[in-house]
């Protein structure tokens, strides 16, 4: 699903981005010659972005090469093989959506053919060379976060007018265009690149050397103070210790919280005039870590629910302790969300709204749709499907959606329109205060379910132990 | 097997009933008894400490008696496993069943559910390993279960066999010295015939 959206996103910017800019220039809100001087300004920033977003995510297939050691094959040939198979990555294809339109353009619009292919050519050595800088590039972050805050502060100094570098670097890819012969320059660097990673890579292929799986020493932190949580305090410190040391749980964890920044999308001129936008607002942005990770309880504890079935584990005080977790995200959501009082009260009064429906009603809704319906196991050390897992999202889980989004917004708009704005606030507000209240009662219905599904649950969990 | 005894899976037809308690009914047996059958009994991402107080919490001891649990099992241990500052994923196979088996133990459990537990165990440990389960036996108030397809562990720790082929009872006998003839007998004669999937269960009261 992300996949296809970045696809789409670039493509439609490759398509779309010369006229987009074309326009700026008429209007008079960029100052340039052209567009493709623009683009050309700002492909410094891609390249360091390119290289930028390879670091973190992109990794090498190690895990596929252990079982070749020991086969038949010389070194060289296991390189060659892991290294192209970093080239087929989707990092190197994603560029293509963009700059393969672009070109099209840019010779439609007059532009000439060889001058064109030169700078096309030039731009897929650079992401070559990017795709290969990264292999031989892990564990730098000394080198690497210095570098990231030189360019944030030269984008920054840029926006505000101090520092340009853009025009440097502009004529710099301006020069591939010109000079069609000068695509040599990062075909050279591709080589040299390649010829690197790959004498790199056969140093590192020892199962005690790059291939090893590094454990991280344990740390184990103080969370008595949780104590006073009683019994519950039990299954708390364990979920909080199952967020902080684990990348699955933790990205979670943290995008939940991007959530908050929600609600700038729906404040362009389309959405802001709807005010039933602000109720959607309100609901994600305070309900970011309500969704993503309460919609996937019980699945967190899917790689030994075997033994949380085994032991004496009411499962009120496991379900309750997820659900503290959400109230608390909730409401420091909430008081992150402050800052829309600079929209105007109205987009406030929204988010109040909303966070009051999502912990009252929302938190047992999840916890509620997961024991009915969420059965697909997380394995919590791989980030890899943390981007919609296809199994997790079905048509149940968006019939989900009605009481989550759907039912609030109705609310809004039978109080909205019959009495007035405040009045629909309020009484998303109160449905979410009368959840609270019937909280054990829902609780009731929640545990009959987890019993009835138990089975059903520790096989679809361990299928794939 | 062990799995229906925990109450993991829906029996077919029948049920089981321990210390006068229907598993599929109640949930009573679940203080009395404990298991270790595989990985997905370990938390991977606490420590062998963490976990065990963990365990302890849900069985209602504190943190004291866990302590003195781990101490009495130091020399089962073996200075690996607890102490390493290591999580539970980042153990080896063996450390692992260690804490699982000694996980097992805490809260003074009356049924004690152990599947395979001399695989991937070094023979050292082993050894340590028949001495913690005999005394365990010893004491006229636990039963051990454990399964194992390995004819000297059971015939040298069971106090009763059952033998198990495809699901049906074969055997069932109270150990004696000519158990393990009786035993290799058995699988000597079917190993002639063809080679079917056997596993003896043993139980010590």
């Amino acid at each position: 699903m992300g996949a296809l959206y970045f696809i789409v996103a670039f493509g439609a910017l490759g398509v779309g981005s010369y006229f987009i800019i074309e326009e700026f220039i008429e209007k008079g809100k960029i100052v340039a010659d052209n567009p493709f001087q623009v683009v050309n300004g700002f492909l410094i920033y891609w390249v360091f972005a390119d290289i930028g977003y390879r670091y973190m995510l992109q990794k090498m297939p190690v895990a596929n090469i252990k079982p070749l050691l020991y086969l038949p094959f010389k070194k060289g040939k296991i390189v060659n093989y892991a290294l192209g198979k970093t080239v087929v990555s989707f990092f190197n294809f994603l560029p293509a959506f963009f700059f393969i339109p672009f070109s099209v353009v840019l010779i439609a619009q007059g532009y000439s053919v060889t001058g064109v292919i030169g700078w096309h050519l030039a731009m897929l050595f650079i992401t070559l060379a990017a795709n290969f800088l990264n292999v031989f590039m892990n564990n730098m972050d000394k080198v690497f976060y210095p570098v990231l805050a030189v360019i944030a502060g030269l984008g920054l100094s840029q926006y505000y007018g101090l520092f340009d570098i853009t025009a440097y670097t502009g004529p710099m890819f301006m020069f591939f265009y010109e000079n069609a012969w000068a695509f040599i320059i990062p075909l050279l660097l591709f080589i040299v690149t390649t010829y690197y990673a790959y004498h790199y890579f056969i140093k590192q292929l020892y199962l005690d050397e790059g291939l090893k799986d590094v454990a991280k020493e344990a740390t184990t932190e103080d969370l008595s103070f949780l104590d006073r949580f009683g019994k519950l305090s039990t299954y708390l410190k364990n979920d909080i210790k199952l967020i902080k040391r684990n990348k699955r749980a933790k990205m979670t964890f943290i995008m939940g919280f991007f959530f908050v920044l929600y609600g700038l999308f729906f404040m362009n001129d389309l959405y802001s005039s709807i005010n039933g936008m602000k109720v959607f607002a309100g609901l994600f942005c305070t309900g970011g870590f309500l969704f993503s990770f309460g919609g996937l309880v019980p699945s967190w504890d899917s790689s030994y629910y075997k033994l949380m079935m085994s032991q004496n584990i009411p499962y009120r005080e496991f379900l309750l302790s997820k659900w503290w977790l959400m109230v608390a995200a909730t409401v420091v959501s909430t008081l992150l969300c402050t800052f829309y009082l600079y929209f105007g009260l109205d987009w406030w009064f929204g988010m109040l709204a909303g966070a009051v429906y999502n912990i009252g009603f929302n938190s047992s809704v999840v916890l509620w749709g997961g024991g009915a319906f969420v059965k697909t196991p997380i394995d919590l050390m791989t980030t890899k499907k943390a981007f919609g897992d296809s199994k997790a999202f079905n048509a149940k889980t968006l019939l989900l959606l009605i009481p989550k989004l759907v039912l609030p917004v109705v609310i809004y708009y039978a109080f909205a329109l019959t009495i007035n704005e405040s009045a629909g606030f309020i009484a998303i507000a109160a449905t979410g205060v009368l959840g609270l209240l019937f909280r054990n009662k829902i609780f009731d219905m929640i545990e009959d379910i987890y019993k009835n599904e138990k089975y059903d649950t520790i096989a679809a969990y361990s299928q794939k132990n | 097997m062990f799995s229906l005894l925990l109450d993991l899976i829906q029996p077919s037809s029948g049920h089981i009933v321990s210390n006068d308690v229907r598993i599929d009914q109640s949930e009573d047996w679940k203080p009395f008894t404990s298991a270790f059958i595989d990985e997905s009994f370990l938390i991977g991402y606490l420590t062998p400490e963490e976990y065990f107080y963990f365990i302890g919490e849900l069985r209602g001891q504190n943190k004291a008696d866990i302590d003195a649990l781990i101490a009495s099992y130091s020399d089962f241990f073996n200075g690996e496993a607890v102490g390493q500052k290591k999580y539970l994923r980042d153990l080896s196979k063996g450390n692992q069943k260690k804490v699982g088996i000694v996980a097992a133990l805490i809260g003074k459990p009356q049924v004690v559910i152990l599947d395979e537990p001399f695989a991937n165990l070094d023979p050292s440990t082993q050894i340590r390993l028949k001495k913690i389960i005999k005394d365990l036996a010893n004491d006229p108030e636990v039963t051990v279960l454990v399964s194992s397809h390995d004819l000297i562990h059971v015939t040298e720790v069971a106090q009763r066999v059952v033998l198990l082929e495809k699901g049906k009872v074969v055997k069932d006998i109270e150990k004696s010295s000519a158990t393990f003839k009786e035993l290799e007998d058995y699988f000597i004669g079917i190993s002639e015939i063809h080679a079917p999937v056997a596993t003896v269960l043993t139980e010590e009261e």
